[in-house]
């Protein structure tokens, strides 16, 4: 291997260290109109009024939509309205779009608009969602318009249900010998990615729609704009620049439909909707909260024998994406682990919160932190280390998964071998709490993971290769550079594939959905597995394409020909030969006359072999494999006053193969101090009418600078077979197990089972308390 | 809102603007000047997405008037030019989505300047007023460290 594996810098590192890369906030043109959201400042409430009257005297007021029956949205049912109509669903929801000229014009109007709200009782979390009286948060749930593997259930707040049945439960319980039982409970948070959500939208005269938005799936954009409103879908151009973080947030498809409407409002004049801060926290889709209730059944000697378990998703008020995150919770439900009798109930329940997006790990850090907490209940109760406990029921081929797909060694990775190397990264068996004085203990937990994508069974990804004269080759990917750097990867498959330099491959950053082949979403860690085996078959084509016109100028059968430092040449001869700035653009004859043309290379790739899950067994194959983790985490812990200091964080992760070295590792530990920031410190706090009290960064507050531990990352290398060059995904595997790891420490450091997120100082004083 | 024009000293050059009393010195250099390399991240002085320099100190500019800026020297991240910092942003793989990459190397930047000696502490004061969302920030301790260490 001569590219794959080196730390090669990122084709737009030089652009994003001087200033000068673009975002799609930072692109500007006159006339640029200006929208601004009046947003609904309760979580459950009639609309009465909309007085619009004042905000109309504003001058530079162009248009103000409200009060009015839009086309329903929403991507697994069509259950939500762009612009509230007759009430609000959550705090922060859209109630009016005033477009102006200036943003503070339109800033000054929305604030003129007075609304006259009714409170309804608010449903505050999904366990009081499934109570039997509870409020109905959607009362016509039977009518709206619905993918058919969505299950909602009218008269109830049940958006879907996902049921996993496999084994015999009977047969699990009747051969396990001790049981545990525990539930958890986290309300939802936020993605909180450094550039608010933007989207602009433009409607040329002849009827062309072009909008600009920081999106994870813009040709999601393009196909969802063509279905609500009858649109052509030709007609719809989306450009995505680059993006200034996303971890799921910018997959759900929101302002670009307002822009939209408010363009089409203006006679289809540029407008631009920028969120705020406090509108990317509360309006726009958030990072899902869960309710779980976990029962596990294990022998003497500590297999796993049978599961029982409910999660109750925090989905909000509007279905959207909530949807796909519960069936993926179903899917992956028991962690890890080789269970032979399963019974999952996964609900997506509807709330009076902000609506759910995917957030990095698409329902799996949630999940893995009742299932990592229970296994440590389970490990204790029998008496058991906890790695060893993990170690004896780790997944591995051979096995089934809950929805019965059968594993092998290319879909799924060595999670013991995972587990073995993170024991000595985090010198486990020197003991899991080390005592420092009266005061101060130093305690490690530690947890296992795996996750497979649960994507569309019909997701493609397409790349385009073009030649240009001096011989180096343009890329064009669909996939939307989020901060990953796999479109740096994807030049280095290519070049490793046609072993040429990898600086000689220039790489479109931007996404533009007329002219960039599909890459169907930037999502699940799946833009360097789909992507990349599009760039192989484009590559294969080129390679056909440069040997077929050198066999003919080289006067020599293909088979003759080999590829390699930006030449065609013949194998028992390297001297003979063509270099591609010769026969890239065709070959010229010293008299003029020229065959061949520019080459063009295509590559398309298709998941194979994908299924719906059966609705009521789940049995399916929703993914392609899956990738494991095992991870560890050690705090110092002071007894006096319940605070602690995070100290070592570690993954190590079954990669596949590592595809560029630095970029692994900077994902893996992006993900795990995002894991710990979500498992330390951030939450939605609601009040009774449900209204997030903290929408700003100083009250809901990330990990900052000095306060991340140190960071140990490891890899296994277990090949998938049909990844490029084996690679699996990485993007969100190092957060998935922090929850848990960290819960654990905290639980064993504080002497009481923690089962609530975020894991703060009160959090622990009141379990101290309620346990005296 | 009445607008004035006023003088101001961006990246060494001088630039004359129409500004209104209320403007912010972010909104004024993206918005007028087209140096859209600071960012708006949380308009409320959280984030530290926005950060210039000032006289040779970091600035939230989302938190400065832009009439405030007149005789002051301001630079941007588009003012630096092939700095230490910068190259060992790319060297240490210190930003991923690239959004708060601008301001936290304006703040590297003015730290490297006003204490070429700084220890952890004093890093850890300056670089805890920007938030990364990508990296694990030892990316960035890195970076600022291995040109702490060449001074």
């Amino acid at each position: 291997m001569e590219v794959i594996g080196k730390s090669v810098i990122r084709k737009e590192a030089v652009d994003k260290v001087t200033g000068r890369a673009k975002y799609t906030h930072d692109y500007q043109k006159v006339p640029l109109l200006s929208g601004k959201m009046v947003i609904s400042p309760y979580g459950h409430a009639k609309i009465v009024n909309i007085d619009t009257s004042e905000a109309w005297k504003v001058p530079g007021v162009r248009a103000i939509l409200t009060g009015k029956q839009y086309p329903l949205t929403g991507e697994a049912i069509r259950d939500r309205p762009p612009i509230a109509f007759d009430k609000v669903r959550y705090h922060g929801e859209p109630v009016a779009l005033v477009v102006a000229d200036t943003p503070a014009q339109a800033k000054t109007a929305a604030d003129l608009i007075k609304v006259q709200y009714e409170l309804l009782p608010v449903v505050n979390s999904p366990t009081q969602a499934f109570q039997k009286n509870a409020p109905l948060v959607h009362e016509r749930l039977g009518e709206y318009k619905k993918e058919a593997d969505s299950h909602p259930v009218p008269d109830t707040n049940i958006a879907t249900l996902i049921k996993i049945r496999k084994g015999n439960m009977a047969k699990g319980w009747a051969e396990s010998e001790t049981v545990v039982e525990a539930s958890f409970s986290f309300a939802p948070s936020d993605h909180v990615a450094m550039e608010t959500r933007c989207a602009t939208a433009e409607i040329s005269p002849d009827g062309n729609i072009i909008i600009m938005t920081s999106s994870q799936a813009p040709f999601m954009v393009k196909r969802l704009i063509a279905d609500y409103f009858g649109e052509d879908m030709g007609k719809i151009i989306v450009r995505t620049p680059l993006v200034g973080g996303a971890y799921g947030g910018k997959a759900p498809v929101q302002l670009e439909v307002l822009a939209y409407m408010a363009s089409k409002e203006v006679g289809g004049k540029p407008v631009k909707i920028l969120n705020t801060r406090e509108e990317d926290i509360l309006t726009s889709p958030c990072h899902i909260g869960l309710d779980a209730t976990v029962k596990l059944g294990a022998n003497r000697s500590g297999k796993i024998t049978v599961a029982e378990i409910l999660y109750l998703w925090d989905g909000g008020a509007y279905s959207d994406k909530a949807i796909d995150v519960t069936r993926s919770g179903a899917t992956d439900c028991t962690g890890p682990y080789n269970i032979e009798n399963v019974w999952c109930d996964s609900y997506c329940m509807y709330t009076n919160h902000p609506y759910a997006a995917p957030f990095r790990g698409f329902s799996h850090s949630e999940l893995s932190f009742a299932i990592e907490r229970t296994m440590d209940l389970l490990a204790q109760k029998l008496n058991i280390d906890p790695l060893e406990l993990r170690y004896i029921n780790a997944i591995m081929p051979g096995n089934t998964t809950p929805t019965r797909v059968r594993l092998n060694k290319s879909n799924v990775g060595n999670l013991q071998k995972c587990i073995e190397k993170v024991r000595g990264l985090i010198k486990w068996d020197e003991g899991p709490v080390k005592v420092l004085n009266d005061r101060f203990i130093r305690v490690k937990g530690v947890s296992c993971s795996w996750k497979t994508s649960t994507i569309d069974t019909d997701a493609p990804s397409g790349v385009i290769l073009t030649f240009n004269r001096d011989g180096s080759i343009n890329l064009m990917s669909g996939v939307v550079e989020i901060g990953t750097g796999t479109k740096t990867i994807l030049a280095q498959i290519l070049a490793e594939r046609l072993k040429m330099d990898v600086n000689k491959i220039h790489v479109r950053m931007e996404v533009d959905t007329q002219t960039t082949p599909e890459h169907w979403k930037t999502v699940a860690s799946r833009g360097t597995f789909m992507g990349g085996r599009a760039v192989l078959k484009a590559a294969e084509d080129v390679i056909h394409q440069l040997k077929e016109l050198a066999a003919c100028v080289l006067r020599s059968p293909k088979e003759d020909l080999e590829i390699a430092n930006s030449r065609v040449f013949l194998r028992d001869d390297p001297a003979i030969g063509l270099h591609f700035k010769e026969i890239g653009y065709g070959y010229k004859y010293p008299n003029g006359n020229t065959v061949g043309g520019q080459i063009i290379g295509r590559g398309s790739y298709i998941l194979r072999h994908l299924t719906p899950l059966d609705p009521e067994t789940g049995a399916g194959r929703p993914g392609p494999e899956w990738t494991v983790a095992a991870y560890g985490v050690e705090i110092e812990f002071d007894k006096r006053d319940y605070t602690y200091r995070l100290l070592k964080a570690a993954t190590v992760v079954d990669i596949g193969r590592v595809m560029n070295e630095k970029a692994a590792v900077g994902q893996v530990m992006g993900a795990m101090s995002m894991g710990l920031s979500f498992a330390g410190r951030e939450t939605f706090y609601f009040d009774e009418l449900g209204r997030v009290l903290n929408p700003q960064l100083r009250t809901y507050r990330p990990l900052r600078y000095g306060e991340n531990p140190e960071y140990l990352v490891g890899f296994v290398e277990t090949p998938q077979i049909d990844g490029p060059y084996g690679a699996r995904g990485v993007g969100e595997h190092g957060l998935l197990g922090m929850p848990g790891a960290l819960g654990n420490a905290l639980s064993t450091a504080a002497g009481v089972s923690l089962h609530n997120l975020p894991l703060i100082p009160e959090l622990i004083w009141k379990a101290k308390e309620a346990n005296k | 809102m009445q607008s004035h024009t006023i003088t101001l000293n961006i990246n060494e050059e001088i630039h004359i603007v129409a500004v209104k009393a209320a403007d912010t010195l972010l909104y004024t250099i993206r918005g007028k000047l087209g140096l859209t390399g600071a960012k708006p991240g949380c308009l409320n002085g959280d984030c530290g997405a926005c950060t210039v320099n000032v006289d040779g100190w970091p600035m939230k500019s989302c938190l400065m008037l832009t009439v405030e800026a007149v005789g002051k020297k301001v630079t941007t991240i588009e003012g630096l030019r092939e700095t230490p910092i910068q190259q060992a942003f790319v060297e240490n793989f210190a930003f991923q989505c690239g959004y708060c990459t601008p301001g936290f190397i304006m703040n590297c930047h003015s730290l490297i300047q006003q204490h070429p000696d700084a220890d952890d502490q004093t890093i850890k004061e300056w670089l805890e007023s920007n938030i990364c969302r990508c990296t694990s920030y030892i990316e960035i301790e890195k970076a600022v460290k291995s040109v702490l260490n060449k001074k």
